[in-house]
Order: C-alpha cells, then sequence, then structure tokens
C-alpha cells in the first residue's frame, strides 16, 4: 500500500507531459500553444468557414508528421506555425494520438457516379490524365475517406480548406506589368511537405477554377450518421 | 471453381488423378498465354496518340448503356464480376485512365487488333480470347464464355474507345513501350531500394497493397492478391514499361531504364499464385514449356537460394 502516494505524485506529472485530452482543452505546457478547441472545434470537426480543418479521426502518424511539417517550416502558416512551434515533441505526440482516437469522417457509399467531364467529380473520380493528374480518389481513398496513414481524408474538410492547401502547394508565377496593372512576384509554394512530390504537380497543374471545383465537390459530400458496412465494396 | 481444381492439382497429381486433367489444359486454346506484344511503331515528334472519344459521347441508348456497363466492370471487376476473379485486381489497375491511357496497353490499340495470327502455335486469337487470358492470368481467375454478358460488355467498351482508329495498323501507345534492358543486367538489390524509396508508401512492405475495408485502393503487387506467375506483368521487360510510363502514379516517366527493370526485377522475385498451366505438378517442366523463352522472367530459377514458382498458399 505504501506505493500509492508515489503513483499520485507522479500522476499530475504524467498527465502534464502527455495528455492530449488537456492539450486540446486548455493548450500546452507553453502559454502560445493554445487550445485546439478554440479553432478546431469542441468536437474537433474544425471551422468550415474559417478554413479550420477537421483533426476528429485523421490518423495518428499523418496529424504528428503536419505537426511536425509546420514546426520545420516545410509547412507555412501564420496562424498554425507558432502554435506548432511551441508545442514538444511529447505533446505533439499526445495530441495526434487523442484526435486520431475521435471519429473519422463517414461517407456513405452511393450508386456509381457517372460524374460530367469538367466538373469537380470528374476531377474527384476520373483525373486528368492527359496532365497526368490521377484522379483524387485513388490516392485519398473512395468517397474521399483516407487510405492508410499517408493519404489523409478530403471528405470531412471545407472547400475553404482543401482550396488553401492546393494553393499552398501551387504558389503562383510572376506576372509582367501591364497597362492596367502592376507587376506581381512570383509566389514560392508555402506546403513543400508531400512525399515524393506525390501532390505538388498535381496542385500545380489545376487551374484555380478546377481547385475550387473539385474543393467543393469533396466539401459537399457531407458526413452520413449511418456507419458505412466496411463487407460492401466501393464502386468506382 | 477452375482455380480450386488448379490448387488441388499437385494434390490429385499425387492421388494418380492428374493426368487427365492436366492434358486437357494445354489444349484449351484459352490457357494458351498471355503472350507479348510486338513492339509498336513509336511516336514521332510532334505526333499525338489517337484520342478515344470523350465520356460526353456516349450516346443514350442501349449501346450507350452496354458501353457504361463495360467501363463499370472494366474498373470494378472484383467487385462486379467475382466469379472470375481469383485476385483482388481490377482491368483498370494495369490498364491506366479506364483502358484509355497510352504507353498502358490501352484498349483503343488491342481493339483493332484482333482477331491476330499467331505465327508459334498457328493459331488465330480473337479479342474475347485476349481478354479471357487476362481473366486466367492477370485476374487469377477464370474466364467468363466468349459470348457472355461480361465479355460482350467489355468488347463494346474497347470497341467504342477506338471509334476513328484504323482496323489492323498497330498505333504508337499500344502496349507498354518497353525500355531496353540496361547494360550489365537488372539487379534485384538495387530495385528493393527503389521499391522502398518510391513504391512502398502505396503498395506496402509485404506488396500487398491497401485496402479500405474490403475495396483494394492501392493493387497488390506480389502474394495471393496479385497477378499469377503465367500473367503478362510477371515478365521483367512488361512490368519494367508499365512502370517506366505509369508508375510512381501520377509520375510516370520519371524513373529511369535501369531503375524501371531493377524494379521490375524486385516485384517479380516474389511469390504470387501458381501458373495455372503447371505442367504434372512439376515448376521445372512448366519453366521448359511456358517460361523458356516467354521475356525476361524468374519463374523457375533460384533467387536468394529459392526456387520461385512455388505459388501462394
Ligand atoms: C488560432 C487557431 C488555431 C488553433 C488554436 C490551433 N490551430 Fe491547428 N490549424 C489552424 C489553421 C488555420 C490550420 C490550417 C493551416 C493551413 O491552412 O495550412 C491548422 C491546421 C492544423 C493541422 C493540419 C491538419 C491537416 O489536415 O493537415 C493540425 C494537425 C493542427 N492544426 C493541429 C492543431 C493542434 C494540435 C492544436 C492545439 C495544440 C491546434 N491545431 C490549434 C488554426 C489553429
Ligand atoms: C498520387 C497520390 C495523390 C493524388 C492522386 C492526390 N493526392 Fe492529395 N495528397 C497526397 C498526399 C500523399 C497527401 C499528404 C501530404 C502530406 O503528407 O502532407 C495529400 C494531401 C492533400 C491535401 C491536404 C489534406 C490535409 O488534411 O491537409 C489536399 C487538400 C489534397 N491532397 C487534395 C487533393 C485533390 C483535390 C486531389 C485530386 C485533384 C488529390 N489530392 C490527389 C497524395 C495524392
Ligand atoms: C496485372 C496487370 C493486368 C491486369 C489486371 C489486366 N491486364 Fe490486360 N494486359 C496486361 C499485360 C501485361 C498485357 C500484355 C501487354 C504486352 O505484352 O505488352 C495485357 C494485354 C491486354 C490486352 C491486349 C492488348 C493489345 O494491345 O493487344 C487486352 C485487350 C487486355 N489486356 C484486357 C484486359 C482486361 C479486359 C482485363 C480485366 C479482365 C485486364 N486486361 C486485366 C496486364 C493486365
Ligand atoms: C501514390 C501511390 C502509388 C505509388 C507511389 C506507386 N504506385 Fe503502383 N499503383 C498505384 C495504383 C493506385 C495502381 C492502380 C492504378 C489504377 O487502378 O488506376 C498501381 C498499379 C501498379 C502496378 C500494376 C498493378 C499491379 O498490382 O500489379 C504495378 C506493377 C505498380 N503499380 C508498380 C509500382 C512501382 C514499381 C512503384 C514504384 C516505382 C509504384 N507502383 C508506385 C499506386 C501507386
Amino acid at each position: 500500500m505504501h506505493y500509492i502516494p508515489v503513483i499520485a505524485l507522479l500522476l499530475p506529472l504524467l498527465a502534464h507531459a502527455a495528455d492530449g485530452q488537456s492539450i486540446m482543452q486548455k493548450g500546452g505546457a507553453n502559454p502560445a500553444a493554445l487550445p485546439c478547441i478554440s479553432c478546431h472545434g469542441t468536437d474537433g470537426k474544425g471551422l468550415a468557414a474559417a478554413g479550420f480543418p477537421r483533426l476528429a479521426g485523421l490518423p495518428e502518424a499523418y496529424i504528428g508528421k503536419q505537426l511536425a511539417d509546420l514546426k520545420a517550416g516545410r509547412r507555412e502558416n501564420p496562424v498554425m506555425q507558432p502554435i506548432a512551434q511551441s508545442l514538444s515533441d511529447e505533446e505533439m505526440a499526445a495530441v495526434a494520438k487523442a484526435y486520431a482516437e475521435l471519429p473519422k469522417v463517414n461517407v456513405k457509399a452511393g450508386p456509381l457516379e457517372r460524374p460530367q467531364p469538367g466538373s469537380g467529380a470528374w476531377l474527384a473520380l476520373r483525373g486528368a490524365w492527359e496532365r497526368n493528374i490521377p484522379e483524387c480518389t485513388l490516392c485519398h481513398g473512395p468517397a474521399g475517406v483516407g487510405v492508410g496513414t499517408a493519404f489523409p481524408p478530403l471528405a470531412g474538410q471545407s472547400a475553404l480548406y482543401i482550396e488553401n492547401q492546393l494553393l499552398a502547394w501551387r504558389g503562383s508565377t510572376a506576372r509582367p506589368a501591364t497597362r492596367h496593372s502592376k507587376a506581381v512576384a512570383a509566389v514560392p509554394p508555402s506546403r513543400r511537405n508531400d512525399p515524393n512530390g506525390l501532390m505538388q504537380h498535381i496542385a500545380a497543374d489545376l487551374s484555380a477554377a478546377e481547385i475550387k471545383r473539385v474543393a467543393e465537390y469533396f466539401a459537399g459530400l457531407g458526413e452520413s450518421q449511418e456507419a458505412f458496412d466496411e463487407s460492401q465494396h466501393r464502386l468506382r | 471453381m477452375q482455380t480450386t481444381i488448379f490448387r488441388l492439382l499437385p494434390l490429385l497429381l499425387a492421388l494418380g488423378l492428374g493426368p487427365t486433367l492436366a492434358a486437357d489444359a494445354p489444349s484449351n486454346p484459352r490457357l494458351d498465354d498471355q503472350s507479348q506484344l510486338t513492339k509498336a511503331p513509336s511516336k514521332a515528334a510532334g505526333q499525338t496518340y489517337f484520342q478515344p472519344p470523350s465520356d460526353s459521347e456516349i450516346p443514350n441508348n442501349a449501346f450507350g448503356e452496354q458501353v457504361r456497363r463495360g467501363q463499370d466492370i472494366f474498373m470494378n471487376t472484383k467487385a462486379l464480376a467475382p466469379d472470375y476473379v481469383g485476385n483482388e485486381m481490377n482491368c483498370g489497375n494495369c490498364h491506366i485512365d479506364r483502358g484509355r491511357k497510352a504507353n498502358s496497353a490501352p484498349l483503343w490499340a488491342a481493339y483493332p487488333m484482333y482477331p491476330a495470327y499467331r505465327k508459334k502455335n498457328n493459331k488465330v486469337n480473337t479479342f474475347a480470347e485476349r481478354m479471357q487470358g487476362c481473366f486466367q492470368f492477370s485476374m487469377n481467375g477464370k474466364a467468363p464464355t466468349a459470348d457472355s454478358e461480361i465479355l460482350s460488355a467489355l468488347t463494346t467498351y474497347a470497341y467504342w474507345l477506338s471509334t476513328g482508329a484504323p482496323t489492323g495498323k498497330a498505333l504508337p501507345g499500344r502496349g507498354f513501350d518497353e525500355p531496353l534492358p540496361p547494360k550489365g543486367g537488372y539487379d534485384i538489390a538495387r530495385g528493393q531500394a527503389v521499391y522502398e524509396k518510391q513504391c512502398v508508401i502505396c503498395h506496402g512492405d509485404d506488396g500487398a497493397g491497401k485496402k479500405v475495408g474490403v475495396t483494394a485502393v492501392f493493387p497488390a503487387l506480389w502474394g495471393k492478391d496479385s497477378y499469377n506467375w503465367g500473367a503478362g506483368m510477371h515478365r521483367i521487360n512488361t512490368a519494367a514499361g508499365f512502370i517506366q510510363h505509369n508508375m510512381p502514379l501520377g509520375r510516370g516517366e520519371t524513373l529511369s531504364d535501369r531503375e524501371a527493370w531493377d524494379v521490375a526485377a524486385y516485384i517479380n522475385s516474389h511469390e504470387r499464385p501458381q501458373d495455372p498451366r503447371l505442367v504434372n505438378g512439376s515448376i521445372d517442366e512448366t519453366r521448359k514449356r511456358y517460361h523458356a523463352d516467354d521475356g525476361v522472367n524468374l519463374y523457375g530459377l533460384e533467387v536468394n537460394g529459392r526456387k520461385l514458382g512455388q505459388g501462394t498458399p
């Protein structure tokens, strides 16, 4: 019985070092690591109108990688980067685990879709192979539910967030001055963290209008309350 | 059913029940092989590949319905034709962009080239027989009959994709436009390094690919869920062509000839389902009859002290 006091003494320490729940609700040890829920929502489903992404149910390894990439500057963002930089490695691991344990996005499988050429659904389900752009669902999974730990879900994210990420990977090229407008300098991509450049060339070769359309397609998939029966095939 | 029989073949042979079955197999023309295509002409600079029609041109009638049905089966073979698929593959896994992409054995370059005369056995192979070959070997399954609903739909889809293509004239983009073998030969160990850097993220350490629920998303490159030892993709030269033009996904044409050959050899040095033509239960006899002069392949050869061609349980 005499070991109880020792544990009681250790508990708050342990909890502080690695309590994902507490980081979500109250922030990290460093006050600059703001409580995640204030932007990512109390349910972890993000804030669509502000472009704050859903974190609930994302793969643990994926969340951990994004926090590390933000901290190291391979992914730049004025709002999220300072927060990632204020989290310790242990805190990152703990909060990644806690978010991964929340419910995953659930999209019911519909009937076979017949997308219209040129639509957002077309890019999502058919791609643009003449530009070497595979259909998004080939990597992000049927209905965009994500595959394994490296390919995050697109379903469950807002159009604004998806669009922001594609634009971040794309950057923009310089435009010379014309009679009506000043010269615009090139903006290098602010997200440079995709493994083996799998995502960058895709974003770079999509037009701004296509990016909008495909972002709206995934945002429009919504989330189903009824669980998907995993023994059913999802059709392409 | 047929696949079960083939799996049971060694056992049946041991029981003395084999010879009738074994003798039956090679005489079935469909079981012949998934032979190499002859080299297609290359595309001249400035020339574009043949353009198949766009989906918006599919007519709204019974013909259009059949075209769509064919495309659906091509893309979801495991889900829509489960009785004929013994692994987890779909036709579209190797014939990229729904059978439309040049240098991915596109259907528009294939359909107008059949019926094809084959000198090797003095036979004529029809388009349906060619697809039956893919069911037997690439899909490790059982071929639907030539007049089945499945093959009719697939044929209609291929016919529609070939709208406007000349008959009997090989088009640039046919097959996989294989790179020449690297000087000094391929190297499996070097191939493993390419695999670990460029492919493992999708196809996995164990080559089994990745699934979402029961649906295969990244297809298996070896093991029980992949193509069998009789499939065209088991040839290193053929796989090198496919890989160089189409992999890593979306980043085709980035691997050198050497990298493509090395990684193709690495993939094809792993076990996969047995060749359904297995002769007398013997790997050596099967190598002699079907593999010895079928391009570059490792069936029946020893790699790292292990003879390949055992099949998967
Ligand atoms: C002040 C608002 C704010 C707070 C607080 C905040 N975030 Fe973020 N977070 C963002 C924004 C904005 C983005 C999107 C950045 C971008 O567009 O690249 C983001 C992105 C992320 C991502 C990347 C998600 C993805 O799908 O790639 C992760 C992971 C993340 N935040 C984790 C956290 C954690 C953990 C906390 C709490 C410690 C936290 N955030 C607190 C605003 C916030
Ligand atoms: C060849 C595979 C591949 C294809 C095809 C692909 N992606 Fe991605 N995508 C990735 C990978 C890998 C990542 C994760 C990058 C990382 O680790 O930060 C990613 C990440 C993303 C993200 C960021 C998600 C987040 O939570 O921050 C968005 C948005 C995205 N992809 C959109 C798309 C769209 C839209 C398409 C189709 C036009 C597409 N992707 C096609 C591989 C792919
Ligand atoms: C594992 C990969 C793979 C799968 C899966 C696959 N094939 Fe093939 N297919 C090949 C290879 C390899 C060739 C021969 C190409 C060569 O030798 O250059 C081929 C050739 C063909 C050809 C002849 C091409 C020509 O130009 O003459 C047709 C038609 C064809 N396949 C249809 C199908 C159909 C239908 C399915 C689904 C039932 C299918 N394939 C599944 C790999 C595959
Ligand atoms: C971003 C994910 C991704 C990467 C990376 C990738 N592949 Fe693939 N691979 C796929 C997908 C998806 C398909 C099926 C395409 C389809 O169905 O449209 C495929 C198909 C194949 C096939 C034919 C189908 C089969 O199972 O035999 C081979 C062979 C192959 N890949 C080899 C490779 C090799 C070798 C590499 C590395 C050089 C590689 N892949 C990298 C996703 C990937």
